[in-house]
């Protein structure tokens, strides 16, 4: 394929002198930075130039509020395609194509509206001219794009080819309706001034009934016409047409043709209409004289009207592979001298030659997003158009345009949720560029921390699962906001976290004398299991439940179960014995015998444990607290021996 | 690309450094002045500068953000032969009211004798660590074993590059099939033709960090090097910033049984070079699925460079200066003849793929004519070119 070799685009940075300072620049998720700088570090000039850091950002289209809609609802479109049943054979499969081709046309369409409408309706010059560019190019993807539907996905055979064509140029010429309302409603509509323009323009469309309908005015009002009018009349009604369900065979339909133009053939040459210079044109334009075709140039204003317009009146049966001689013939015949094509054109005519990758190509350099290349190339590849053409990393060309544009949808704040999907059928790099991309959503609030973690765990993808969650507990913690902390940490499986923050409730307790987040702790269920010391939070704040619930000796129990099994840290267990205190002091005996036993040797080793040196540091109040406790255990065991004893004797 | 907005950088010297933390949402900035600034992006888009200090008593040279799953962790490094960690702190009420943010030295890594020239954090999958290169030549590496305590980092790899350091890139590939991997740049510009590009692997056996390759073919100083996002490649793409850009493929070649724990050998490619800046290259960096390159050089631009499916690298976009140095007072003034300019190539845009030749392809408005005579700036240098292609950005799929 012939290589397109274009100049890279200059984006000029205001205020930065880059013949005497360098630029340097910094990555963002979805756009770049820039600022001056001076790269020799020892260099003598400090003194800096532009004092300004610039965003530069590379999709302008994606932050249009009008083309948000084009993104939103043709993402619908595209979906609905991927899930489509490539099942659905021969017709129905193409009908169906059809109708996803017609339905991003529609988009298109909606959106050049809207943006007509701002144009109109704006009083900033800049804004309006700004409006305008959007709808000439949402205009020329919508021509293009209904080109492409024609050719690749339609398929028409010869025959209906040109059906379709004529109805392409008829929806993308529109001109004609406002000049011919303007003629109609003129007072005599046949002395207008643009009558005959209106009648050929009717004609060069092939718009037999309304051209017509038209001269029938002419006919009416100036009766020296009328029979010429009349004849004229007759030849276009007589025009053969070959009509969608019209079950005619070629051969047939050909051989009317000719008649037909024999006809046509003698009344001018019989000088029928040399008096009237109007309809003696038209005649020579039913005959597909070139030349007074081309006199109308003015009419048909494109090189690719006056195509079909010729095809039209010299080869109504035209087959897809002979349009693109006689396409590029158009555009020369058409274009004189001039031999420079503009990128409409060079798209056109890549598409009546076939040549889709071309088209993409042409459409890639003409176009400022990639919505347009990634959805046209999408859809000819589900129609089995794109032969396998590998691409970087050997994916396909529709891979590689997807990617580009999803990843465009993910430097907006909102319309990344719309590029989940794109990356989703996306079968090599799908996966690895959403990961990429999403996990650099900013997490400002819970609630969008959640709807990106849904969508990652939708997609099993368990990193950036693990690694949103701990984001969020780390930002919890750095705002002391334990409970939320804690529940991150636990939807993370962040062991050495979890224990962290357990640790650091706890600490609250021990100062407070009270829990924050209950809910969260009386809830944690199996996730307790996450780490030892979550396992003791969860348990020590069970021991305040039954406590609170009078429930002492199932309290009693646990406390104790919490020391000997080891689930309590060393550190923890002088408050742990304290809390037994006010059990030891019930009326009632609550830890038995064996219990106090038990309990006692927790103290002991406690205090054995430590060092001398430490031993030294015990503050009074420590060495108080000792002391009270073995008081409380001794009369306990005490009052135990005493009631076990009664107990067995009774 | 487009200017989208400029912010007033309020240093008192050159710019040396910025960079955005991993969600685009805050950047620091650190210059000659000695000191680093915070700025935080606002809902509305706004950057606001929310800390500024003094950081070291030198130039600081790179400013880096670890990441978010340490908390809001800054690293800087500075002539002044030390790296500096900081750490954000949940301000007092009075600071959250006034929009500031407050930073705390953590801890100051003193353990080079010259001027630190590169810092940047690990993967995060390798824990919170850090890497620093200094010109004496050596690289170290750090680590911070406790998370919530980030006064304590410990010294634990120092590797002697025998060459003058100015730039390292850790590998962020975290494929368990891949050691962790750092590539180190040199400056050194004594007359010799030692190899600029070392890389350090690190072995499971030795604990220890290992010269795995050399790039024999750079040369020249070295001034920049950036590891690609793997996106699950089973090699390694590697740029470096010289007298022209570079772009290696790292090929880890099957280790033999014999030697098997030992270092990975490399099959190294290179697969582009451009010397487009026409002279020393100074910065290499990927964007983050690692498609795209930017370099910045001595040409004062910033150029953007990228693969198409047949492995063929090409510049897709140049940044350049408008060549006006600006005093404040005429900045905004400035600032509209940008957006004026971006507008004509919009202009072009639509004059190349729509409006006519002779103007009447009449299915499309014609446009609002714009006037480049309303703006009297002459910082335009774009020509209006009514009749060539529009140039925009996509044609980075085509050659």
């Amino acid at each position: 394929m012939e290589e397109l070799d274009v100049e890279p685009p200059l984006t000029l940075i205001p205020g930065v002198d880059s013949k005497s300072k360098q630029m340097c620049f910094a990555w963002a998720p979805g756009e770049m930075l820039v600022y001056e700088t001076l790269f020799p570090k020892e260099c003598a000039e400090k003194r800096p130039g532009c004092p300004n850091i610039f965003i530069v950002r590379k999709d302008k289209d994606v932050y249009s509020q009008t083309l948000r809609k084009l993104f939103s609802e043709s993402h619908g479109i595209f979906v609905g395609l991927q899930r489509s049943e490539e099942e659905l054979g021969g017709k129905s499969r193409k009908a169906q194509l059809v109708r996803v081709s017609k339905n991003y046309r529609s988009v298109i369409r909606a959106c050049m509206e809207e943006m007509h409408q701002l144009a109109i309706s704006t009083r900033d010059p800049e804004l309006q001219c700004q409006h305008s560019t959007q709808v000439c190019i949402l205009s020329a993807m919508e021509l293009i794009w209904n080109l492409c539907e024609i050719l690749f996905v339609e398929v028409a055979p010869a025959g209906h080819l040109l059906l379709h064509l004529l109805d392409w140029v008829r929806l993308h010429v529109c001109d004609v309706d406002s000049m011919v309302c303007e003629v109609l409603s003129s007072e005599n509509p046949s002395k207008h001034k643009d009558f005959w323009n209106a009648v050929d323009i009717f004609v060069l469309q092939g718009r037999m009934d309304d051209a017509r309908h038209l001269l029938s005015k002419e006919a009416s009002a100036n009766p020296t016409s009328m029979g010429m009018c009349k004849i004229l009349d007759d030849l276009m009604k007589k025009m053969p047409i070959l009509s969608i369900g019209n079950t005619q065979t070629l051969t047939e339909m050909e051989l009317k043709w000719q008649h037909w133009h024999e006809e046509c053939q003698r009344y001018l040459q019989d000088g029928t209409f040399s008096s009237n210079l109007h309809m003696e044109s038209i005649c020579k334009i039913l005959l597909g004289d070139e030349n007074a075709i081309l006199e109308k140039k003015e009419l048909m204003t494109t090189w690719y009207h006056f195509l079909v317009t010729r095809l039209v009146y010299s080869h109504p049966t035209v087959k897809p592979v002979e349009l693109r001689f006689y396409a590029q013939s158009s555009l020369d015949l058409f274009l004189g001298g001039e031999s420079s094509s503009e990128p409409l054109d060079s798209i056109l005519m890549a598409a009546f030659e076939f040549e889709i990758h071309q088209v993409i190509k042409e459409c890639s350099i003409a176009l400022s997003n990639w919505w347009f290349v990634a959805h046209l190339t999408d859809l000819l590849d589900h129609c089995k158009l794109l032969q396998s053409h590998n691409l970087y990393f050997g994916s396909n060309m529709r891979e590689f345009l997807l990617l580009e544009y999803a990843s465009g949808l993910f430097s907006h704040h909102s319309l990344w949720q719309l590029g989940v999907d794109y990356f989703d059928h996306c079968p090599e790099y799908g996966k690895v560029y959403l990961e990429l991309h999403i996990e650099r959503i900013p997490l400002n609030t819970e609630q969008k921390a959640l709807k990106v973690l849904r969508i990652c765990e939708q997609r099993q993808m368990h990193e950036q699962v693990r690694s949103i969650c701990k984001i969020m507990a780390m930002k919890a913690v750095r705002n002391n906001r334990l409970g939320s902390a804690l529940s991150w940490s636990i939807r993370a499986k962040d062991a050495a976290f979890a224990t962290l923050i357990s640790d650091r409730f706890l600490k609250d307790y021990c100062e407070r004398g009270s829990f924050s987040d209950l809910d969260l702790i009386d809830n944690l269920g199996p996730s307790m299991l996450l780490s030892d010391r979550l396992t003791f939070l969860g348990k020590y704040r069970e021991f305040h439940r039954l406590y609170g619930e009078k429930r002492f000796s199932e309290a009693a129990k646990l406390l104790l179960m919490l020391m000997t099994a080891h689930i309590a840290p060393c550190s923890f267990w002088m408050t742990l014995l304290t809390d037994a205190l006010p059990l030891l002091e019930q009326k009632e005996v609550i830890f038995s015998a064996e219990q106090t036993y038990e309990l006692m040797r927790c103290l002991e080793d406690l205090t054995a444990g430590k060092t001398d040196n430490q031993k030294l540091q015990v503050d009074d109040v420590e060495t108080t607290k000792v002391e009270i406790l073995r008081l409380a255990l001794a009369r306990n065991l005490a009052r135990a021996i005493v009631k076990e004893g009664t107990l067995e004797g009774s | 690309m487009f200017v989208a907005r400029p912010i007033a950088a309020d240093h008192r010297d050159l710019i040396h450094d910025v960079s955005f933390d991993f969600h685009g949402r805050r950047m620091a900035t650190c210059s000659s002045d000695q000191s680093v600034k915070v700025w935080d992006k606002s809902e509305n888009g706004d950057w606001r500068c929310t800390a500024s200090w003094k950081t070291h008593s030198g130039s600081v040279w790179r400013v880096t953000w670890a990441h978010p799953e340490f908390g809001q962790v800054l690293a800087s490094c500075s002539f002044d032969r030390t790296a500096v960690v900081w750490e954000e702190i949940v301000g007092e009420s009075n600071d959250k009211l006034r929009g500031q943010s407050h930073w705390v030295k953590r801890t100051t890594l003193v353990d080079s004798r010259t001027s630190v020239t590169d810092v940047k954090f690990a993967p995060k999958h390798m824990g919170l660590m850090l890497a620093t290169c200094s010109a004496d030549g050596v690289v170290r590496i750090y680590e911070a074993p406790d998370v919530m305590n980030l006064s304590q980092w410990s010294l634990q790899h120092e590797i002697s590059c025998k060459l003058s350091c100015s730039c390292i890139s850790w590998n962020p590939s975290s494929s368990r099939a891949h050691s962790p991997m750092i590539a180190v740049g040199s400056d050194d510009n004594s007359p010799n033709i030692l190899a600029k590009v070392q890389i350090y692997e690190y072995n499971e056996n030795t604990r220890k960090y290992a010269k795995a390759e050399t790039l024999m073919t750079v040369t020249d100083p070295v001034h920049d090097i950036a590891f690609a996002p793997n996106l699950g490649r089973s090699f390694h793409i590697l740029a470096v910033a010289t007298k022209d850009v570079r772009i290696f493929t790292l090929k880890p070649v099957r280790k033999e049984l014999t030697s098997s724990g030992g270092l990975t050998k490399f099959e190294i490619q290179i697969v582009a070079q451009f010397d487009n800046h026409n002279s020393q290259v100074w910065r290499v960096s990927w964007n983050i699925t690692g498609t795209v390159l930017a370099s910045s050089g001595d040409d004062g631009c910033v150029r953007l460079w990228k693969a198409n499916y047949m492995d063929n690298w090409k510049c897709t976009g140049i940044l350049k200066g408008n060549g006006s140095p600006v005093n404040g007072s005429s900045q905004q003034g400035v600032f509209n003849a940008s957006l004026g300019s971006a507008n004509t190539s919009l202009q072009n845009s639509l004059n190349g793929s729509a409006a006519g030749r002779n103007g009447k392809r009449t299915f499309f408005p014609s446009p609002t004519p714009f006037d480049l005579s309303q703006d009297t700036s002459s910082l335009i240098t774009t020509k209006r070119n009514s009749k060539g292609l529009s140039k925009n950005t996509l044609y980075t799929f085509l050659y």
